[in-house]
């Protein structure tokens, strides 16, 4: 019985962390969440080289062939400091041809993945808003539809796209896809809108199984990246009520902040468990899996989203502004609640699979 | 991570299951005591194999184990799967017994703590007083020494099971000259003696389980202190590094959701199953994800226990987290109850939260969630906790007043 981090998961998630406190300070943030260059090649070379670009693939293809809750507390870390990048896109389109594609597929794209020399991305939500596998509508063996919300897809260079009947297909984009940037909330994930118009497109031999655990992989890693970002909004909320003077006091002796502040806790903290124990599922107990990962990105997701409604009122007049860094935040938590399905679809999905 | 208990503990399980396979239920003339009598003679053989009282030396009547919380929770699962006793509950248990060892005197050990957890001695805890809740150390129940005893009066209130109880154990003011938290003592006395006026109040429920507890020169002998004279404070916060429970406390929010989620199944709404109510089931899986954010929280605080690591804010969480998610609970109920929470509560089978044939003890439940979460701190105390002892906040104006 042992339900905590390792010393190599602590270190892993210091090592990251310290990264970030460096490379993404607030100011640095700020610079690539304003910018108009919708991707910092500078700082996702620097993740590359901490060994972030394939996490999940195996060692045998290059990669650092970790676990489920290893890409999860990597995750967290990156949403405590609102990461920009294709960070969840490459993770995701590295499992997905691991687990999914055939030798050759495997061959030619992994290591390149593990590395950052090639960037991956998914391409699953639909644009009638659909996000889920039995739901795909895109297909053909030269691909056709629209798929929408594909994270960096303009930057990409191999896109797993989820296809009619609930399959994988890779597809290398060039002739046959048109790739229009989505003007979207969240800056620090910056996402694309892609037509294809006969594609060519590559199936995944296991595609469909590669599918359903991927997409639970993402509903966890938004949960994980979800615990971060309320965990500091939350910590920016209490360092502000500790500065902030009012009334000849600092506002944090004012009871109802405090008792604010004291839910924003209780929303957050008590929920680290249970992205962890999705995650911890996902390699070790796969029955619980599924349920749980929706669980997970249902609640999270949900938790982060409302800690970042209070952490803005929490800092007045500031909080609603530009300036403040709470807004940041604040649209990553609107990102990870509404990409690959609202808390409301996920919940309806754990009823569902618990028979209710 | 791994969850599993591994093949020492697993068969430390086999052990515990074949304890209680022979044992209980209770055989020939034990089989014929009453409950009481059978729950005790029960608790002496659990002690005896080393499965009960594990944190009390033998001397006073434990089982004297060493500390190992995964055999403890394996113990409370199979006795909760055997439905067997376990040392008798209540706040002479879970309170007083871990006071008298790490403060006690020895002879007050040998007396009681033996007694209070077979189940043969019953405490309740003398602490609210009509104008010391929340602000308990403004508590104003005086006793003056007089010879050989102290001599007890003023008035208690809520005292849960003063009624039943053989003892109290009491927090009273015993130096007039002290600041408010100096000038208490930790006393013991005798509940069956005159001078003492046990008023059962009626509670919501219709109910009556707390009491008014009145004293009107009340003897209790000089040595019934715990701890030092006007220590009575610190006595009273202390609590022993015993095996910490930190998983039943989320074993017990599964069992509400379980509850819930029957009660989803077999009440309906517009004619059709409840459960297929799409609100509902919102509903439903939003508050089970606070539920499995309880049930995993027990067991990172288990393994930080079991590390020897501190696990954080979160240990100063569980009590709020828990009582909401209860308050959570009897809101989804009264909306699956529909007109069957027009029902009279004290008709109910308590604690039985079975279907919708039991709407009585559902709705007892709507009221009783409201109890647990005041009792023992309210809401806005576990927040004043956590705010500043978790993130470090100041600290009351108002409640430090008394500083100033
Ligand atoms: C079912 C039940 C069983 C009980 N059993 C026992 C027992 O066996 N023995 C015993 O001694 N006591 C018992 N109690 C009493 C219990 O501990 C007190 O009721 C509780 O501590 C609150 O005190 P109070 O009732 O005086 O409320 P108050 O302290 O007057 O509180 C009233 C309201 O004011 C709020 N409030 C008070 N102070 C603050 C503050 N500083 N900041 C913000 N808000 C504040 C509270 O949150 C609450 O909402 C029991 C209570 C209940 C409901």
């Amino acid at each position: 019985m042992d339900f905590g981090l390792s010393e190599e998961q602590q270190l892993l998630q210091d090592t990251v962390a310290q990264f970030l406190a460096n490379e993404n300070d607030p100011n640095q943030l700020r610079a690539r969440f304003d910018a108009e260059e919708p991707h910092d090649e500078t700082f996702w070379k620097g993740l590359m080289e901490l060994g972030l670009g394939g996490l999940l693939v195996p060692e045998e293809h290059g990669g650092a062939g970790l676990q489920m809750i290893d890409a999860a507390l990597v995750a967290e870390t990156m949403g405590f400091a609102a990461a920009p990048g294709p960070f969840l896109g490459h993770t995701l389109a590295g499992l997905a041809i691991a687990l999914g594609g055939s030798e050759a597929h495997k061959r030619a794209w992994l290591p390149k993945l593990a590395t950052g020399d090639a960037l991956g991305t998914v391409a699953f939500g639909e644009e009638d808003g659909s996000w889920l596998p039995e739901q795909w509508s895109v297909g053909g063996d030269a691909l056709t539809g629209t798929k929408c919300h594909v994270p960096y897809g303009a930057q990409a260079d191999v896109i797993v796209v989820g296809t009619k009947g609930g399959g994988l297909a890779l597809v290398a984009p060039g002739d046959g896809a048109t790739i229009e940037l989505f003007e979207g909330v969240d800056r620090t994930r910056r996402l694309y809108t892609v037509r294809f118009d006969g594609a060519a497109a590559e199936a995944l031999p296991d595609g469909s199984d590669a599918a359903s655990r991927t997409r639970d992989a993402a509903l966890i890693l938004l949960a994980a990246d979800a615990f971060g970002g309320a965990s500091r909004v939350l910590a920016m909320s209490v360092e502000y009520a500790k500065t902030r003077e009012q009334f000849g006091v600092t506002i944090g002796h004012f009871q109802a902040l405090k008792h604010q502040l004291a839910n924003m806790a209780l929303e957050t903290e008590p929920a680290r468990g249970l992205f962890w124990y999705a995650a911890h599922a996902f390699d070790e107990v796969p029955e619980d899996c599924e349920r749980m990962a929706a669980l997970a990105k249902a609640h999270v997701t949900d938790r982060f989203m409302h800690v970042a409604r209070e952490a803005t009122e929490a800092h007045g007049g500031i909080g609603f502004t530009w300036e403040c860094d709470v807004q940041m935040w604040f649209k990553r938590a609107l990102f990870d609640r509404a990409w690959l399905g609202t808390p409301g679809t996920h919940r309806e999905r754990a009823a569902q699979l618990a028979g209710w | 991570m791994d969850l599993s208990y591994g093949p020492e503990y697993e068969a430390f399980r086999g052990e515990v299951k074949a304890f209680l396979d022979a044992e209980w239920p209770l055989k020939g003339d034990e089989a014929k005591l009453d409950l009481q009598g059978q729950a005790v003679a029960f608790r002496k053989k659990g002690i005896a194999a080393g499965y009960l009282a594990r944190s009390i030396p033998r001397h006073y009547g434990g089982s004297e184990q060493e500390a190992d919380s995964l055999k403890a929770q394996v113990i409370r699962e199979e006795f909760a799967r055997a439905r067997a006793p376990m040392e008798a509950m209540g706040i002479g248990t879970m309170m007083l017994v871990p006071t008298l060892l790490e403060r006690g005197e020895e002879w007050q050990r040998e007396r009681w703590v033996e007694d209070t957890v077979l189940g043969n001695t019953a405490w309740c805890q003398g602490y609210s007083e009509p104008g010391a809740g929340s602000d308990l150390a403004s508590l104003k129940t005086k006793a003056e020494l007089d010879g050989d005893d102290w001599v007890i009066n003023g008035q208690k209130i809520w005292t849960s099971g003063a009624q039943h109880a053989d003892f109290m154990f009491i927090l009273c003011r015993t130096e007039p000259g002290e600041k408010k938290h100096g000038g208490i003592s930790y006393l013991l006395l005798d509940m069956k003696q005159p001078g003492i006026d046990v008023r059962p109040l009626r509670q919501m429920t219709g109910g009556a389980d707390f009491n008014e507890v009145f004293f009107s020169d009340v003897r209790t002998p000089k040595d019934w202190i715990v701890g030092k004279r006007g220590e009575g404070w610190l006595v009273s916060r202390t609590t022993l590094k015993h095996e910490r429970n930190s998983i039943g406390n989320a074993a017990q929010a599964q069992g509400t959701f379980r509850n819930i989620l029957k009660l989803a199944k077999q009440s309906t709404i517009d004619g059709k199953p409840a459960i297929e109510n799409p609100a509902i089931r919102q509903r439903l899986a939003t508050l089970e994800g606070y539920v499995q954010a309880h049930v995993y929280s027990g067991y990172r605080q288990m393994t930080a226990g079991l590390r020897g690591e501190d696990a954080g804010m979160i240990q100063l969480m569980n009590k709020l987290h828990s009582t909401n998610i209860g308050q959570e609970v009897a809101k989804i109920a009264v909306d699956l109850l529909g007109d069957g929470a027009l029902t009279d509560p004290s008709q109910g089978a308590r604690g039985l939260f079975a279907g919708p044939e039991n709407a009585a003890g559902w709705v007892g439940q709507y009221m009783s969630s409201l109890g647990v979460a005041i009792a023992g701190g309210t809401g806005n105390i576990q927040r004043n906790v956590i705010a500043e002892r978790g993130l470090g906040l100041p600290r009351d104006y108002f409640a430090d007043a008394h500083k100033r």
